[in-house]
């Protein structure tokens, strides 16, 4: 209708169809700024009482809204597939990997303007409920929502890093301790006895630069460095002591001694400064490592994969991480194993958890599917049987691979900053320079005392 | 219009113009309403955050000094000094040079390509032009590996090494930023009146002196209002260092810029409030350097 009589009058009096057009933007202006305040507040305040041990949204049907990253696509397809009735609404996002902060940038502005939740979030980093259970955006999954049979069936320790106070945040995907990744016949050919002490590696790694230049024993050059060698050295860098204190202890022997053995090894080039992750280490490295300590998911994400260093099969064999003499227990580290966040927003709980529960849990993923060590003790005894019938390994991986389970450190904890960020900024640049590591714990404690205190962490050292 | 009362020239001298100023209104609104929505309503958002604490009451200071208590927060403040030094002058003398050459092209349609040539990379879209240069930076793959090789970087951790940061960025923002400059300069060029370089060529003065003592000083108000404007976009850096940031793994360009800062501190800390002082501060800082700029430069003096 003000068209029409906009139209018919514009012609003869402009000025009072240019005062028409700006009420009527400012109408509409007013009209979408109440509708944008009525949203808020009826999506804000509709929850019903606390169950399942929270508030929870009002229920309604409606497609779920996942988020996974690249590599986990896969799980929420096989998830579709063995439930064609269920409307998933995938979106692929960096998985918070690296400590890119993305997911909790994201819920901040979700909460801010009261809507827009993922129903469920899987996240590459181990630390997540740290930030997220506070935030509440996570809902508690043992105080109703999942049974205590599927519960408890979970690997011993492999719900640590999504328990707070007894209450369970999230579900572990995967379990990542730390192996020394070796190249079977190559060690067999020059003679080589598999390291069972970090002299014996170290002695290796001196001897492969000067008799097999070009060679490598390790790679110091990943984010996550600190957490296969540091943890595994138990060097006290992230001992997360309560919700907001941690101990930080980096110049002490358990720090230094590692830190030298990687700064011998990398002075003779034996230990790569680069990532594993670089197109740089797949060109120069391929077919050239001995030996590498890592996570149980290189064996899929680094040597069986045609984006890594492609290495065929028979070649790669597992065995325990080196240890220092004088160690009661052996111990190693880890390097992150994801986790699936269920948001305490969502409106369709029913559905999330049993996508949660399923790709956790089912053969069908966790499997048959899945790259790394699934974290629910059933599925992962499937998963090691189906990597040794794929018949790629050298060796039994799967004794090796169990035991180092239950060998990680625990003073290593889960705290709301980033290790591998700060590692990143503070400790890699200086590799990079072929400054000594050694040199830099000093200001790697000081990052760590920083970002931890900008979090609101109580640092002690 | 009520004064529409001394005689029929000046009234049609009104109502002539009359029509021009509607037509002017109509095509300022559509700015105005942008300007008020994205412009000034943020900036007093911004304000209101920044002098409140997170109940929303009025919080004094305590913003501002708890930000520049932060440990990033002077480091940050170095960076973007040193980015702005490096990037401004490369700016004023590479523009400025380049628009004076290629004013000096004699053959009309080389020019014309040459400045097709120098605005493409502006027309990229900020993020993708960074994520051309993360490619150029890295030696595995970069076409220019093998001048990267020269300089001594065999690997893309080299050459984004912690010193090398604001030169890149620099490097970054002329190539995507300068190319429209240049065309803008090129055009202020040839606005200078034709008979004024001619006189100066009769007397004897050649292109250099030309430039150095007619072309420049005639294009002084446009260099300052590039100066003003890069300053604003170069203060507020942070799509370059962030994407270096999430291409390096966080090894290179995290908490680089002080808007990187107020983004981890609205982000990461849930603190919208000391995010917000900081970005009232590099309005601030912005609008003082663009009152000095202005002032000392004559800027708005018609002649």
């Amino acid at each position: 209708m003000a068209l029409i009589s906009r139209a018919g009058r514009a012609r003869r009096r402009p000025r009072a169809s240019w005062a028409r057009a700006a009420s009527a933007v400012g109408v509409l202006v007013v009209a979408v700024a109440v509708a944008a305040c009525g949203n808020g507040n009826s999506s804000g305040g509709s929850s019903g009482g606390t169950t399942d041990g929270f508030k929870q949204a009002a229920q309604s049907s409606g497609a779920l809204t996942v988020w996974v990253d690249s590599t986990r696509v896969p799980a929420a397809q096989a998830y579709e597939k063995a439930h064609p009735n269920v409307k998933l609404n995938l979106v692929t996002y960096d998985g918070d990997a690296n400590g890119s902060n993305t997911l909790q940038t994201k819920v901040d502005l979700y909460d801010r303007t009261g809507s827009g939740w993922p129903d469920v979030v899987f996240s590459a980093e181990s630390n997540e409920v740290s930030w997220a259970q506070p935030a509440g955006f996570t809902a508690p999954l043992n105080k109703g929502l999942l049974s205590n049979s599927v519960l408890s069936q979970f690997s011993a320790g492999a719900l640590a890093p999504c328990t707070v106070n007894g209450t369970v945040y999230c579900l572990r995907n995967d379990l990542a301790p730390v192996v020394l990744w070796y190249n079977a016949p190559l060690m067999k050919k020059w003679g080589y006895q598999v390291p069972t002490t970090w002299a014996q590696y170290q002695q290796i790694g001196e001897e492969v630069a000067k008799q097999h230049p070009g060679y490598i024993v390790g790679a110091a050059g990943d984010t996550f460095a600190p957490e296969i060698y540091m943890w595994a050295s138990q060097c006290q860098a992230n001992d997360v002591t309560g919700i907001r204190a941690v101990t930080v202890n980096v110049t002490t022997a358990n720090c230094t001694r590692m830190a030298s053995l990687l700064d011998t090894l990398l002075k003779d080039k034996s230990m790569s400064p680069l990532s594993a992750f670089s197109s740089a280490f797949d060109k120069q490295e391929q077919g050239k490592v001995l030996m590498l300590p890592g996570p149980v998911w290189f064996a899929g994400s680094v040597f069986n994969s045609s984006s890594g260093l492609n290495t065929p099969k028979d070649q790669m064999a597992a065995a325990p991480i080196p240890q220092w003499p004088g160690a009661t227990t052996p111990t190693t580290g880890n390097v992150g194993g994801g986790l699936w966040l269920l948001s305490a927003h969502s409106a369709h709980l029913k559905a999330a958890v049993d996508f949660i529960t399923w790709v956790t849990t089912s053969d069908a993923y966790q499997g048959d599917l899945a790259p790394g060590l699934p974290a629910y003790a059933p599925v992962a005894k499937v998963w090691l049987a189906n990597q040794q019938k794929s018949g790629y390994f050298a060796n039994d991986i799967v004794p090796v691979v169990q035991q180092a389970a239950g060998q990680i450190w625990q003073g290593w904890g889960y705290g709301k900053f980033s290790q591998e960020a700060i590692w990143a900024s503070t400790v890699t640049p200086g590799i990079t320079s072929g400054k000594p590591i050694v040199s830099m714990l000093p200001n790697w404690q000081t990052a760590i005392t920083n970002y931890a205190t900008a979090a609101g962490y109580q640092v002690s050292h | 219009m009520s004064t529409v009362t001394t005689g029929p020239a000046r009234a049609r001298a009104r109502r002539a113009p009359w029509r021009a100023v509607g037509a002017g209104h109509a095509f300022v609104a559509g700015y105005v309403i942008l300007l008020v929505a994205f412009g000034v309503v943020p900036v007093g958002y911004g304000i209101y955050f920044a002098f409140t604490n997170a109940d929303n009451y009025f919080a004094g200071f305590s913003n501002f000094v708890q930000s520049a208590q932060d440990f990033r927060y002077v480091p940050a403040l170095e960076h973007i000094g040193l980015y702005l030094v490096i990037w401004l002058v490369a700016l004023v003398i590479l523009v400025t040079g380049l628009a004076l050459v290629l004013h000096q092209l004699p053959v009309r349609r080389l020019s014309g390509l040459v400045r097709f040539v120098y605005y493409i990379p502006g027309a990229l879209a900020g993020a993708a032009s960074v994520l051309v240069w993360l490619f150029m930076l890295d030696p595995t793959v970069s076409p220019a590996s093998s001048f990267l090789r020269l300089l001594g970087y065999s690997t893309f951790g080299n050459v984004i090494a912690p010193g090398h940061l604001a030169i890149l960025f620099a490097i970054i923002a002329f190539w995507t930023g300068a190319g429209g400059w240049i065309v803008v300069m090129y055009g202020a060029l040839n606005n200078i009146p034709h008979d004024i370089m001619e006189a100066a060529r009769i007397d004897g003065a050649g292109a250099w002196r030309i430039a150095r003592y007619i072309q420049i000083p005639m294009l002084r108000k446009w260099i300052v209002y590039m100066v003003i404007l890069a300053f604003a976009t170069g203060a507020q850096l942070f799509v370059e260092p962030q994407l270096v940031s999430e291409a390096s793994l966080g090894v290179a360009g995290r908490d680089y810029s002080p808007n990187q800062l107020a983004y981890d501190f609205a982000f990461q800390n849930n603190n919208v409030n000391s995010a917000a002082a900081i970005s009232v501060e590099l309005l601030v800082i912005c609008l003082v350097v663009a009152a000095v700029f202005v002032t000392r430069s004559r800027f708005f003096d018609a002649n």
